[in-house]
């Protein structure tokens, strides 16, 4: 069930759980995300972390109570797609299609496609020839021509080089401050999520946590959540 | 062939040149030409019950398209599988209930000129489809590319798929007085298949793609008329032999 969120949350989700036939993803699951907040969703593989962003865009079928905000824009940034190498379409084509859903005139691409470090001759290109990480960023972009106020980032960084990554994560961290976007992303670089999330949400099979990153990044708990030694560097800046 | 039959044609071929585009791009050409099968078995339940052969046909494609939409939300399956299955037992029913000359103009059209009803039907059913796609492009390539992401973008992608297929279905059920339901697919999907190799953006897509249909229509149809032949196959013909023109061109510019 989809409702509004109370005035102060962007998102509310209680008891939200998700099952292919016999298979439970995600059980019981509940948590806010306050406006203007950053959570990071962090857990093993196979733990569910892209099921329950798809569940909270209501692409699956869930029990329970996923509750947004009234008047929620959301942009939505999935983690890889598989498309043909000779689709007739160009980056171009696809921002265009964006700001015409959006009902928007004319958009300046440039206003869009800076932030995310892509020159306007890439995005004229067919989409199918862009490199995993230039596709990545023009997914950003089009999520930005929708002009939303939650972000829902599903690995933004893969498959992006080293300075790429960098310069996305800045980006994302900028638009969340200056712009009061509610960010939620998937992360597995520990040492990004304890920079930039405000509220880390972890789901393994053996259990699920919420809190700051400071009480979820433990040694005790991470081992516990990923079954094995994980550690991080903390950035001192 | 009378002017407002050849109107008539054009109008179908603009229609399919749109259709097909989309069809090619989502990767669902192959399901042209089962689905189009389905129209047999309407076709004859229509002749049993003395009704006109088309309405029966886009009752019948229309609950085709219906049934594929259905299962693709249920029982996951891909719509080609679901296609696959579906519509080979339909093509076996068709041939049961459709026989002898009725089979043949139902399979590769073209028998007698055209009715009245049946050009508003195809002019009217045309222009609803091409207005269809220019007013759904860009959702339809939003939700191409990801339905997650389209969902988000507020197009309410469940709708707009099973809008796309019944449009699709009634494509097919556009042609079978001309080309025939065996036909029909191949017009579809032929010029679309063509236009993407000669093109690399949306715009250019959409533009080949009907020039080509319509081309292939008209060139076919005025060939099949000097030859005194049924129009059907020669325009799939000249739809193939662009298609072979186009490998060609698309050679001599990598060798260049």
């Amino acid at each position: 069930m989809m409702t509004d969120a109370s005035a102060e949350n962007e998102l509310e989700v209680s008891h939200l759980s998700v099952h292919f036939d016999a298979t439970r993803v995600l059980t019981d699951l509940s948590f806010n995300v306050a406006k203007g907040s950053s959570v990071a969703i962090i857990g093993p593989n196979g733990a569910g972390k892209t099921v329950l962003l798809r569940a909270l865009i209501g692409s699956l079928q869930f029990s329970g109570t996923v509750r947004w905000t009234k008047g929620v824009r959301i942009g939505y940034v999935p983690q890889k797609l598989d498309l043909e190498r000779d689709i007739p379409i160009t980056g171009v084509d696809f921002l265009s299609a964006r700001a015409a859903v959006a009902h928007k005139p004319a958009v300046d691409f440039s206003s869009v496609l800076a932030p995310v470090g892509i020159p306007l001759e890439v995005a004229q290109q067919p989409i199918g020839t862009m490199s995993g990480g230039q596709f990545q960023r023009l997914l950003i972009a089009f999520a930005l021509v929708g002009d939303p106020n939650v972000l829902l980032l599903d690995e933004p960084t893969a498959g992006v080089d080293e300075p790429g990554q960098e310069h996305l994560n800045e980006l994302v961290r900028r638009l969340q401050k200056n712009q009061g976007l509610t960010v939620l992303f998937i992360s597995h670089e520990l040492s990004i999520v304890y920079k930039n999330a405000d509220y880390v949400l972890c789901l393994s099979r053996a259990r699920t946590c919420f809190g700051s990153p400071r009480t979820i990044l433990t040694p005790d708990l991470l081992r516990e959540i990923y079954g094995s030694e994980v550690s991080y560097h903390v950035h001192d800046n | 062939m009378t002017i407002e039959a050849l109107v008539v044609a054009i109008a179908m071929a603009v229609a399919a040149g749109l259709i097909g585009s989309f069809a090619v791009m989502k990767g669902i050409s192959l399901a042209a030409d089962p689905l189009s099968h389905v129209a047999l078995p309407g076709i004859g339940i229509a002749l049993a019950l003395h009704v006109h052969p088309v309405f029966g046909a886009v009752v019948a494609l229309a609950f085709g398209a219906l049934l594929v939409w259905a299962l693709e939300d249920r029982a996951r399956a891909t719509t080609e599988s679901a296609i696959g299955v579906l519509f080979s037992a339909a093509l076996a029913v068709g041939s049961i209930t459709t026989t002898g000359e009725d089979l043949i103009d139902a399979l590769f059209g073209g028998a007698g000129a055209l009715s009245l009803s049946e050009k508003v039907f195809g002019l009217s059913v045309a222009s609803a489809i091409v207005v269809f796609i220019l007013t759904s492009k860009n959702s339809l390539v939003v939700m191409m590319v990801s339905p997650d992401v389209a969902r988000t973008a507020g197009i309410k992608v469940r709708r707009l798929d099973l809008f796309y297929l019944e449009a699709f279905a009634l494509t097919i059920a556009l042609g079978l007085r001309y080309l025939g339901v065996l036909l029909m697919g191949a017009l579809i999907i032929i010029p679309a298949v063509t236009a993407k190799r000669l093109s690399q953006g949306l715009n250019s897509m959409l533009w080949f793609s009907v020039a080509l249909s319509v081309l292939s229509t008209a060139l076919g149809s005025a060939i099949a008329a000097h030859l005194h032949r049924e129009a059907g196959p020669i325009i799939v013909l000249v739809a193939t032999g662009l298609f072979l023109l186009s490998l060609l061109a698309r050679r001599q510019r990598s060798a260049n």
